[in-house]
């Protein structure tokens, strides 16, 4: 049987705005997914070792402060710099688009903006992270 | 109250409409619920306030228990104060946005600060990288706060500060930009949030454990009783506890149990409940459903009146005032068709006049993108003045009471409210509730029943679930802010701590820490800190050492 999606939710830098990340997190729980939820007030290093430590498949970040093009790339480089670019990196928040283009390119999997159902954001999970294993078979 | 006449006739007849309309009855499996998931009844008629008393349940406006309104001839008198949230960058773009909102008729102003400075940290602080001036304006030393109120006479303005955690260092630094332009404390007219129960609940930007920051609390009431009388200690708020996703009811209930907790603990700290209840305020949200809201803010004023009146025996009439500011929802925007906010928080702040406000806060079509733009923030507070000045709904005091709707809902909001008071009391009060995350988990649970509705279509929200524009293009201008603002900001606070007298910093933070240990009020020793431009950063490091830092526990 294949193991269910592991995912760690974090809440990065100083904002304290948990409401979306608390629905999401219930949400991914009842679609079967395993949620680990980090509380708030995390720096990149501590998600990172978490997201380690927990063999997770998926980070997904909360910033609705303003601070994603600071915290977004330091994860992303920090996952890089201890081999761990296998776990996607995914979230949401008050992000303009432009910015969600450039966090894209970067190698950031999809951010979710107001509005989203929380089943695009599951089925989005689903779909990433099983192709990501795929890949990884294949390698 | 009906006669035993009266009653039977309306409930005859009434008996014989809905036999008649069941007849013609269209079929519909649209669920009638409120904003708050509160089924609401097709028809409201004098059955449903039975027992309405007009003298014991209304009064007149001015009069207790306050529900049409605090002051007897209401907004024929004053209008409410339009006082725009507002803050982002270095202080001077700050300053710039407060003087071009003063110029289009804004009547009062309202600080919002980054997160740095809402947690204590300097600009150069490693935790403030990525966050200065981004979600609003980075304030490190006295100088900051001069350059923020330049060409601002604070003898001519009242200024809210929404600041918790450090809420006693940003007053002192009001007080002393304050004594640089000749204005004596005593008339100082403004607000600092100071609500940091709500901070534990919903807003999460604390610093300190509850109990030595309850002490920070009461030591500014007592401060301020004395030298800045005409300050309002502290905003009790509901609107973050809203906004984290609670309903109308949790809202109005766990807002005015905060405000019961700081009336005990300032009482048991030996003050008089008139001595300090008259400069307490609270803060509440407007959400969409129209009446819901309207019921809460009369049911509000009504609560706190007979629990400051009768349970906690306030003499002045004044400290049975329940005073609010009201912000319009900022979690009601949406991002797509981002236009459409614009009538969404007109809609809000509609019914927060219809409640009474004493001030209120327009949100900006854009805020779900970034602060607001000077387009966007135009139109927001145009949607205040149009209220104000062309529908004509200010003419008259309370318009909607007598509404059989409006008065059962605002009985129905007291009586739920006090259910939850009863309910916070069984589980050992306030602060225990934080302790075990009563409130965050009822919050949380309201969040996600109101998203799983969204996603059922139990509720329709425009361009979300329904009337969905396919390739939306969005043309509204965004607000960026430049990452050379953090640069600036450092830059200026390293020639503050160069140029400033170093000797005298630390003596202020060696008496500040001594104060802090002992039992003296710690006003003063702030005031000495901030005047010789000891930095927020400094001064917070001071208050970690000696009281320690809160954590949250992460409950899901």
């Amino acid at each position: 049987m294949e193991r269910k999606i592991r995912i760690l939710l974090a809440k990065p830098g100083l904002d304290g705005h948990d409401r979306g990340i608390k629905v999401i997190a219930s949400a991914f729980r009842d679609a079967g997914f395993e949620v680990i939820y980090t509380g708030l007030r995390q720096t990149p290093e501590m998600i990172v070792e978490a997201a380690i430590q927990e063999d997770v498949d998926a980070i997904g970040m909360s910033i609705l402060s303003g601070a994603h093009m600071t915290l977004f790339p330091r994860v992303l480089q920090l996952l890089r710099e201890k081999g761990a670019d296998h776990v996607l990196l995914l979230g949401g928040g008050i992000i303009p688009k432009e910015d969600v283009e450039k966090l894209e390119k970067m190698g950031v999997g999809k951010l979710f903006t107001p509005g989203t159902t929380t089943t695009e954001a599951i089925e989005y999970l689903k779909k990433a992270v099983s192709e990501r294993r795929k890949e990884e078979k294949i390698l | 109250m009906l006669s035993q006449t009266t009653k039977k006739k309306i409930a005859d007849q009434k008996e014989k409409w809905e036999k008649e309309k069941e007849k013609g009855k269209r079929l519909t499996d649209r669920k009638f619920i409120s904003v708050s998931g509160e089924s609401v009844k097709e028809l409201y008629t004098p059955l449903d306030i039975e027992d309405f008393d007009y003298n014991r349940d209304l009064g007149f406006p001015g009069e207790y228990p306050y529900t049409r309104g605090i002051r007897k001839n209401m907004y024929r008198g004053r209008l409410w104060t339009m006082r725009q949230f507002s803050g982002m960058g270095t202080p001077r773009q700050t300053n710039q946005r407060y003087h071009f909102l003063l110029d289009r008729g804004q009547t009062g102003l309202s600080v919002a600060f980054d997160l740095p400075t809402l947690m204590g940290w300097d600009s150069d602080q490693p935790l403030s990288v990525g966050e200065v001036g981004i979600c609003g304006v980075a304030i490190d030393s006295l100088e900051d706060m001069e350059i923020l109120f330049d060409g601002i006479s604070l003898d001519k303005i009242s200024t809210s500060m929404t600041i918790n955690a450090p809420a006693s260092i940003l007053l002192a630094m009001y007080i002393a930009v304050g004594e640089k332009q000749g204005v004596p404390s005593e008339k100082l007219t403004g607000t600092v949030q100071n609500d940091i129960l709500k901070e534990y609940i919903a807003q999460k930007e604390w610093i300190f454990p509850p109990e030595p920051h309850m002490r920070l609390i009461t030591d500014l009431i007592a401060f301020c009783t004395q030298h800045v009388p005409k300050w309002n200690t502290i905003s009790i708020s509901g609107y973050h506890i809203r906004e984290a996703g609670s309903t109308a009811v949790q809202e109005l209930a766990f807002t005015l149990a905060d405000g019961f907790a700081y009336v005990e603990a300032a009482m048991k700290a030996g003050l008089d409940v008139d001595d300090f209840a008259p400069r307490l305020s609270h803060f509440f949200n407007s959400h969409l459903d129209f009446f819901e809201e309207v019921a809460k803010y009369r049911a509000a004023r009504r609560i706190w009146a007979r629990h400051m009146r009768e349970k906690y025996k306030a003499k002045k009439p004044e400290s049975w005032l329940l005073r609010f500011h009201t912000q319009t929802a900022g979690c009601s925007l949406t991002s797509q068709q981002p236009e459409n906010n614009i009538v969404r928080t007109a809609y809000e702040a509609l019914a927060a006049v219809m409640g009474g406000t004493q001030s209120l806060h327009t949100n900006s079509m854009d805020e779900t993108y970034a602060l607001p733009s000077e387009k966007a923030v135009q139109i927001a507070l145009r949607t205040q003045q149009l209220i104000a000045h062309e529908t004509g709904v200010a003419n008259t005091i309370d318009p909607l009471a007598g509404s059989y709707y409006v008065e059962a809902l605002t009985n129905k909001m007291e009586q739920e409210a006090e259910k939850y008071f009863d309910e916070i009391e069984r589980r050992g009060g306030v602060l225990k509730c934080i302790e075990e995350g009563y409130f965050q988990r009822e919050i949380a649970e309201a969040a996600y029943r109101y998203q799983k509705q969204v996603e059922n279509k139990e509720r329709i929200v425009v361009g979300i679930n329904d009337f969905i524009l396919e390739d939306e293009k969005v043309e509204i201008p965004i607000l960026k802010i430049d990452p050379e603002v953090e640069k600036e900001q450092v830059r200026n606070l390293k020639k503050v701590r160069e140029k400033r007298d170093n000797d005298k910093v630390k003596r202020s933070l060696e008496n500040l820490k001594k104060v802090v240990q002992g039992k003296e009020n710690t006003m003063p020793a702030l005031l000495e800190c901030v005047r010789c431009y000891t930095t927020e950063g400094e001064i917070c490091d001071v208050l970690r050492e000696v009281f320690g830092e809160y954590t949250e526990p992460p409950l899901i």
